[in-house]
């Protein structure tokens, strides 16, 4: 049971990501819903890769007959932890150019384009 | 070492270093940008064509990352379960030519669009990588490549949408709209990619298929999958960014855009059919695309009519547009566990589809050229300030002209080819379908035949007085989008049997990709 607590953090994240993209009205709060939502699918991506009382899977130094943890999910959140900080960065800097336009970060007044 | 063994990388890696060339070049000559981008775009769509000349007559290519084959043994004795590889079939070929094309027709066309405007070899730049990831999505064959290439793909669109943010807030709110739907997809994308991990411990399309077993957890990641492709392709009721995102964009990247949001379309075809397939419930997956491709075609449409921006208008005909293509395929889905009908009409229905998407993307390309014309010359996109353009603008005049048929599916124009197959299949599956589609028809025809009138027939306007015909870099590429789209009317037998129906042929039969990809294992 205890070892399922991870996936629960997961899914408090992801909902938590998908309510404050739901119900703030504030940009910023916008662009860490999405960071939110990208930690609790990293978080989700290590845990599958997770072993009990293992090693990390440098053959090398390994001692033999030792259980390690997968070393591909690791691989894989490192490139979408990259992947996240220039999305961040962008959905950031496109935020300062609206609040330069209009003076205001609330999706409310953000609201030019419609029809 | 046999260079014609590399081309799936090359058509990848060449726009890739020239991304990365094209700053380097601006320092030395702010001209040279745009010609670079256009050299490495023309290799591609050259390679691109010799590739599929390779794929139609020789069968499915496979190029495997830092090995020969994909189950190679070191010497040492380590072996991989697969490895990371390019898997290119008929499918994602016919995809790779429309990328090909709508991004070298793109950057010419940028040529004379873009020169007034700041920061022209960052453009460039995003122009590029914009096309390196669509490619890639196309041609991967690992579900995590294609994760990384739809995330390459949505960053360098937003930077390209808000590109004109610096001067006006509405570029920037489009891309702060479209950043948020995409990343959102991209990490449900990679959350699935995640749950098939967990359970096979495969990142590999092939791979995942042969062992697939539709358990609870592959529906989890079906149901994932299915919504947040269909909102990247712009189907309704996920459709609120296109409108935004295509309407603010500099007009050659809108074209690319629809390419893009295809793009994701592919992805959608590709994990229902080659990951899949007869595996999950047929009927029901293909009924929930069908209804996403009706709402998407009748809403689509209505929105359109009632719109005074003319890009605006547009992409709610790209919207709309895109439920034929949903439509075509869900048929085609809907009907797959049965033979019978699938020989009777479910193929046909698919080729339709198919054929539909490279109909679209080159009319609608050449639509979107058009509207960037006018906004080039009069400075504005309010259909009600313009009017009487045909008297200056003579060859934009008969390229819309051709565009507009062309979308409203008349007769010698290659959406009516499409159209049709679409029609008669679908006719047979169910008649209602097939009523609805011919309606919104219809109603698409009404609102080009308002956008035709209200902008170009009229007298002569006082303040279009200077405005003339559009450099020769930009009718150059609207003269290539209209021979494409009269020929394809014309000819549209020698597109399906050559082009269409392999593509669809290598969606149904699941085999066929996994069989090429897993080779001797």
């Amino acid at each position: 049971m205890i070892g399922n607590l991870p996936y629960v953090a997961v899914v408090i994240f992801i909902g938590l990501g998908i309510y404050t993209l739901m119900f703030k009205k504030n940009l910023i709060k916008i662009a860490i819903g999405v960071v939110l939502i990208e930690n609790g699918v990293n978080l989700f991506l290590i845990t599958l890769g997770y072993r009990k009382g293992a090693i990390a899977p440098i053959y090398t130094q390994a001692p033999s007959g030792q259980v390690m943890v997968l070393p591909t999910p690791q691989a894989l959140t490192l490139t979408s932890i990259v992947i996240g900080i220039a999305t961040t960065a962008l959905i950031l800097s496109v935020a300062m150019m609206i609040y330069k336009h209009y003076g205001t970060l609330d999706t409310d007044q953000v609201r030019r384009l419609k029809g | 070492m046999n260079l014609s063994n590399h081309i799936p990388i090359l058509i990848i890696a060449i726009p890739l270093l020239a991304a990365f060339l094209v700053p380097l070049i601006s320092r030395i000559n702010k001209k040279a940008t745009g010609i670079l981008t256009t050299l490495a775009l023309s290799v591609s769509l050259i390679l691109t064509i010799v590739l599929a000349v390779k794929i139609l007559t020789v069968g499915p290519q496979v190029y495997v990352f830092g090995a020969a084959s994909p189950s190679l043994t070191l010497p040492s004795g380590l072996k991989f379960p697969i490895r990371i590889m390019l898997e290119v079939d008929a499918m994602s070929i016919f995809m790779g030519l429309i990328t090909a094309v709508v991004s070298f027709l793109g950057a010419i066309y940028s040529l004379s669009f873009i020169e007034k405007y700041n920061g022209v070899d960052k453009y460039y730049s995003l122009l590029l990588l914009l096309t390196v990831g669509m490619f890639g999505m196309e041609f991967t064959g690992d579900i995590f490549n294609f994760f990384v290439f739809l995330e390459i793909a949505s960053i360098a669109s937003v930077a390209l949408i808000s590109f004109r943010g610096i001067y006006f807030g509405e570029p920037a709110e489009a891309g702060f709209k479209y950043m948020v739907v995409s990343s959102i997809s991209a990490l449900m994308v990679l959350f699935a990619v995640g749950i098939f991990y967990g359970q096979y411990d495969l990142l590999n399309f092939a791979a995942i298929a042969s062992v697939i077993k539709y358990s609870q957890l592959d529906k989890i990641a079906l149901g994932l999958l299915i919504p947040v492709l269909a909102m990247k392709a712009g189907a309704v009721p996920m459709h609120m960014w296109t409108p935004d995102a295509y309407s603010e964009a500099p007009a050659p990247i809108t074209m690319i855009l629809v390419a893009a949001s295809q793009a994701s379309l592919y992805a959608l075809f590709r994990v229902v059919f080659s990951l899949y397939n007869i595996s999950l419930n047929t009927l029901t997956v293909g009924w929930i695309i069908i209804i996403f491709g009706l709402l998407s075609m009748f809403i689509g449409v209505t929105m359109a009519i009632v719109q005074k921006d003319i890009k605006r208008l547009m992409a709610y005909h790209a919207v709309s547009q895109t439920g034929y293509m949903l439509l075509g395929v869900g048929v085609g889905l809907a009907v797959l566990a049965n033979p019978e009908a699938l020989k009777d009409y479910g193929i046909t229905a698919m080729e339709g589809g198919i054929f539909h998407i490279m109909n679209h993307a080159m009319y609608k390309g050449l639509l979107f050229l058009t509207a960037g014309a006018l906004f080039f010359r009069t400075g504005t996109r309010d259909l009600n300030k313009m009017g009487g353009l045909a008297h200056y603008m003579k060859y934009t005049t008969i390229f819309f002209i051709i565009g507009a048929a062309a979308i409203a599916g008349l007769p010698p124009f290659n959406g009516f080819a499409s159209k049709l197959l679409i029609y008669e299949s679908v006719y047979r599956f169910n008649p209602l379908l097939s009523i609805i589609a011919m309606v919104v028809s219809i109603l698409t025809l009404a609102s080009f035949v308002k956008v035709f009138y209200s902008a170009f027939l009229g007298p002569k306007l006082p303040q279009f007085k200077e405005v003339k015909e559009t450099p020769r870099s930009m009718v150059f590429a609207m003269a290539v989008l209209s021979c494409i789209i009269i020929f394809f009317g014309l000819f549209p037998d020698l597109i399906v049997k050559n082009l269409v129906h392999p593509a669809v042929m290598s969606l149904i039969e699941q085999l066929q990709y996994t069989g090429t990809a897993l080779g001797g294992m």
